[in-house]
This record gives structure tokens, sequence and C-alpha cells, in this order.
């Protein structure tokens, strides 16, 4: 019986999700942050398996968005189809509209080079090259973008410092990458990302291999970052969801079941089902 | 002929893995006597390598007692007199396979980026079968082709252009024959390029998709991921395939016997005949008459036996060292 209703409320009525989104924004209209980016019926393939399933959601501008869903919904399937890494996968495909500053990123003539430059992306997995010294690690970006920076030790040490990063390795810079814990390679990875200065940030689960306390600093970097950056991170974790983020966005096997400011979906979710997911009872 | 790929590689890192299970007290009786099995046939095959170096030193025992160290140095070759130095086949030999990898290398690389990184999806996999099949070809059946085909357009195109534009150097002098350590290097290049190629191809496929996706993730085209993601990682793997390509431009004899022309010679010129190792004992084995002649014959195929052995395992060293630290991840 629950199932049932679950799945009512859940079912894509294509302006549902819109009009959450749109309440939401009307909420936060005192701050009024601008939409930095926007998917209008998103929909994405891996072969002939849909995995994305039309959605439709605004990404607000120096905000930190958080999407949440059970292990396969296509949490990252979905961020990744908003710097176009989406496509890079052999078979995949993706149709809808994903909007930066309101250009399609999806139109014809757009370089998904330049796409991805300014949406920067931390992998779930760190994966710094570990043919690469810290130092080239980070300047890689702009190196791979032409960009040759005049004082090149000073780009280097204001990412390392925004990924608080800087006093761990400022002895160590030629090191290889790969020599640093996981924790310290996924801080490098976002220092890498931070260097190019990309408009919008987008991290998928960047904490799931790591202990408490590098989890704790990158969270604390989050709040840092959103000064300057629009981020969306994806996590399995609701606690750090609540805490980190403005806005949060529940998928549920390829849907946008719900989205809104993080206090009020974590206090009245709107569906059943987030109210299942946030509570434990599923996923 | 021995065509290393990447399957055999693997297969050869399995013996020590069987060995560790097999001193391992958990076995059961079936897996203690199946590796045993294993265990003695991989013991059986270093054996039979062995045999065959300590027979061919015996062979070429009175060669080594008369020209001793000078054998590798006298550039004399004359059956008829006795006299016998292997520099001439030597210098052949690194010259032919020096000038076959200048050609193949770039050519081999190259293809293996387009198989592994650039081609679209359905293409890669027929082409890379392609490649492989190329590798499978019978060297005679080259040899054929470099008679008919190569040859004749060395000599009538190549060569005569060649000495036109560039005829001041002394690599280009002399008449154009069509054979000569040209065709030799040029058919050996065709010859090792599918090897090579095709172990590069699989090296980079091991590259774990994450680094890729890093590169492009930064702002990367496709090209700039294959230098700066992927290149990086299966350097080693690539120069491992470069030396197994050696190692078979170094041993091949069938193809190069029928285009290097054959002569016991060291001339600068590349349009000038020469001969290999492997292409004075396939032409003059049957024919030695005297013991000093076949012995002589056997210390060049002992250099041969030597040389290859040491690259070989070198190359799979190289190779297999890439096959383990990146395990063919992909996906994200
Ligand atoms: N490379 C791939 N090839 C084929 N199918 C894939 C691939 N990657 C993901 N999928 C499928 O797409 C769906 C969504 O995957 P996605 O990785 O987006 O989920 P997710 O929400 O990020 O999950 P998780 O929380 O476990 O990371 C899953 O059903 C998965 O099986
Ligand atoms: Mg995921």
């Amino acid at each position: 019986m629950m199932a049932v209703e679950a799945s009512r409320e859940a079912a894509p009525t294509p302006g549902s999700a819109g009009d959450t989104a749109r309440s939401a924004e009307a909420r936060a209209a005192a701050t009024a942050p601008a939409v930095k980016m926007q998917t209008e019926a998103l929909r994405a393939w891996f072969g002939a398996h849909e995995v994305l399933k039309a959605v439709s959601l605004s990404i607000p501008e120096r905000r930190v968005t958080a999407v949440i869903g059970p292990s396969g919904c296509g949490k990252s399937t979905f961020i990744r189809c908003l710097n176009r890494m989406h496509e890079v996968v052999p078979g995949a495909r993706s149709a809808g509209a994903v909007l930066l500053d309101g250009v399609d990123i999806f139109e014809r003539g757009v370089d998904p080079v330049l796409v991805r430059r300014r949406v920067g992306m931390v992998f779930q997995r760190a994966n710094p090259f570990p043919a690469m010294s810290i130092a080239d690690n980070v300047l890689a970006g702009l190196r791979l973008n032409g960009v040759r920076p005049r004082h090149p030790e000073e780009v280097v040490e204001r990412a390392l410092a925004q990924a608080a990063l800087w006093d761990e390795v400022k002895d160590i810079l030629s090191r290889s990458g790969a020599s640093l814990s996981g924790g310290q390679q996924q801080r490098l990875c976002i220092a890498r990302t931070l260097a190019l200065e990309p408009e919008v940030v987008l991290m998928d689960e960047p904490c799931s291999a790591l202990d408490p306390i590098a989890t704790a600093r990158i969270e604390e970097l989050i709040h840092e970052l959103k000064d300057r950056y629009t981020i969306v991170i994806v996590t399995h974790n609701m606690q750090q969801a609540a805490r980190v983020s403005d806005f949060t966005a529940f998928f549920y096997i390829g849907e946008l079941v719900e989205h809104g400011e993080t206090d009020a979906l974590f206090t009245r979710p709107q569906k059943a089902r987030t109210e299942d997911y946030i509570t434990g009872r599923f996923g | 002929m021995q065509r290393p790929n990447a399957l055999d590689l693997r297969r050869a890192l399995t013996p020590s893995a069987s060995f560790w299970a097999w001193t391992g007290t958990e076995a059961n009786l079936g897996d203690r006597l199946f590796h045993g099995a294993a265990a003695l046939c991989a013991f059986g095959v270093v054996a039979a390598l062995a045999g065959m170096g300590v027979e061919m030193i015996r062979a070429s025992l009175s060669s080594i007692e008369r020209f001793g160290l000078g054998f590798v140095t006298e550039v004399t070759w004359d059956p008829v007199r006795e006299l016998f130095g292997a520099a001439p086949f030597i210098f052949g030999t690194i010259v032919s396979s020096l000038l076959a990898l200048a050609i193949a290398v770039p050519v081999a690389v190259g293809v293996a980026i387009f198989l592994a990184e650039l081609a679209p999806a359905w293409l890669r996999t027929p082409a890379s079968f392609v490649v492989e099949l190329l590798a499978a070809i019978p060297s005679v059946v080259y040899g054929l082709w470099g008679v008919f085909v190569l040859a004749p357009w060395l000599r009538d195109t190549v060569q005569p252009a060649l000495a036109a534009a560039l005829g001041f150097l002394p690599f280009f002098g002399g008449p154009a024959r069509g054979f000569g350590m040209l065709a030799g290097g040029l058919i050996l290049a065709i010859m090792i390029l599918p090897t090579i190629a095709s172990v590069s191809r699989d090296v980079m496929v091991a590259v774990p998709t994450s680094y890729r996706e890093a590169a492009l993730a930064l702002g990367a085209t496709r090209f700039e991921t294959v230098q700066v993601a992927v290149l990086p990682h299966a350097k080693a793997g690539i120069v491992g395939a470069v030396i197994l390509g050696l190692g078979r431009a170094l041993g091949e004899t069938m193809a190069v016997t029928m285009v290097i022309g054959n002569r016991a010679e060291i001339s600068a010129s590349l349009f000038a005949p020469a001969a290999t190792l492997a292409s004075v004992i396939a032409n003059e084995y049957a024919e030695a008459t005297s013991d000093l002649y076949l012995a002589a014959l056997s210390e060049l195929g002992l250099m041969l036996f030597a040389v290859t052995l040491i690259l070989n395992i070198g190359a799979r060293l190289l190779v297999g060292k890439v096959g383990r630290a990146a395990p063919g991840v992909r996906g994200g």
C-alpha cells in the first residue's frame, strides 16, 4: 500500500519538480540568488538504459546544491551531464538542455572543452596525475588551457591554500602527487580544479574515501568556497548535505523527486519517498 | 617464430603466482598436484632453454678457440680461406633493426593511440583485430611481397628520388638496386609494426579511465588527454613493446634474407646489399663444408640467441610492470 502511494506521488508530472524549485527560489528571494545553471528535461542513457528521466533543476549562483539519493539513482550521471563528461563514456548519450548562464551547453557549436573549463569537477576517487609533481598537478589545468602564469608559485600556493593543503605540502611540492595520503590527494584534486578558477565546481562524493577529520576540512572548504563559486555536491551522507548545502535535490531511480531549500527539505519533505529516504527507511 | 603479445605476457606472469599458492599449506591435494605439474613444466622450459645455450656453446667451441674476441671485430668473412669475422653481420643486424625501429615506432605508436583513444568505438575492435592479424602473417609471405613489390618500387622510384635529393650524403650513394639494407630495414619495419602497435595499444587501454577523466574535466582536448594522462603511464610499456619489436627485428630471418642482398660487407650506403646474423646462418648453413665454418655460424647463432633472450626478458619485465601497476579498471 505504501509503495503504491509513494510511487504515485513520485510520478513525474513534469511541472512538479519545477514548481518545487520555483517555490524554493521564491522563499530564498530575500537573498535573491541568480540561476547559474539550469537543466531542462534532461535525459541520459547508457546504451539503451535510460538513467535520467526528464530532470529539470535550477542551480543557484554562489550557493551549494547537494544531490542526494540511493545508490544507482543517477546522481553521478546528472552532475556529469553538467560539464559534458557523461558523453565521454562509450555508448552514453543525453537529451534535453543544460543552460549555463542561459546558454545551452549542448547547443551545436559549443565546445565541450570550454564548458569544462568553466564547470570544474572533483571526482569521487581522488585522481591526481601520479607522473606529475604536486605543483605540476595544480598547474596542469592552466597548462592544458594554454595559460602560462607569470608567477606559477603564487598560483600553486593560492590554490593549495584554498584547498587547505598548503601547510602540509609546501615543503614537498616537487614530490609525486601519488605520494600523498588519500585525503591529501582529494584536496590536491580540489586545488587542481580551483587553480583554473572555474565558475561552477561539481563534486562527486568528495569525502567518500576520507576520514572524519579530512571530511571536516573539506566541508569547511566548501563553506569558504561558496562566496566565489557555485557548488554542486553529490553525497550519500545526509548530515553532510544538511551541513554544507543551501539547496538539496533528491533523486530516485533517475527522477528528480524533490528539490528545495535544504532546511525545508530535511524538516518538511513534501513527498513520502523523500521522507522515507532522509529518515533512513530505504536506500 | 615467436609472436609475443599481451596475452602471452599475462600468461608469463602466472607461474610465480601459482608458485606461491603451491607453497601455501592450505591448498588441497588436487591443487597441489596441478601446481606441481605446472611448476614441472615451467622448470622444463627453463631447462630446455639452458640446454640449448650449452649445446650452442659446444657447437661453436672451435670457432671461439680459434678467433677469440677478434671474431666480433673481424670484417672478413671468407669461407674459402677459412677466415671468419662477424662484424659485417653484426653491423647489418644493428643497422637494419635500427632502421626498422626508426620507421616503425612512430607509426606504431600513432596506430596504438588511434586504436586505444581516438577511433570511434565501433571501429576499435575490428581495427585492433586486423592489426593483430598482420602480426600473424608468415614472414615468407612478407618476403615474397618484398621481392615482387617492395624491392622494384625502391629501385625504380624511391632510391632514384632519394639519390637526387640527398645523394651528397654517403647513406644514399651507389647504384639503386632495390635489394639491400634499405629494403631489409623497411620490410622489418612493416613486420614489427603490428607487434609494437598491438602491445602498445594493450598497455594504453590498461591506463585507468580516471586519469583520462581528470584531464578531460580540466578542459583537455582528446589529444592533450593522451599526452597528459595516457602516455606518461604507458611509457614503460611502450618501451617494452619497442624492445619486443627490436627482438623480433634482430632475429627475423626469412623476409630479410629475401630482400637484403646477402653480401658480407660493411657499407655506409643504405642502397648497398648487406647481411644479418640471421640471414647469413639461413643462407650458408646448408653448404657449410668444414667444421670451422659450421662452428663460426654456430657462434653467430649463439650471439643472436643471447641478445634476443636478454632483450625479450627486459621487454617482458617492462610490459608486465605496467600491467600489474594498472589493473584494467574502466568506467567510473
Ligand atoms: N559506465 C556505465 N555504463 C553503463 N551503465 C552505467 C555506467 N555508469 C553508471 N551506469 C548505470 O547508470 C545508473 C546511474 O548510475 P550513477 O553512477 O549515475 O548512479 P549514482 O547515483 O551516482 O550511484 P552511486 O551513489 O552508487 O555513485 C546505474 O543504474 C548504473 O548502473
Ligand atoms: Mg556516483
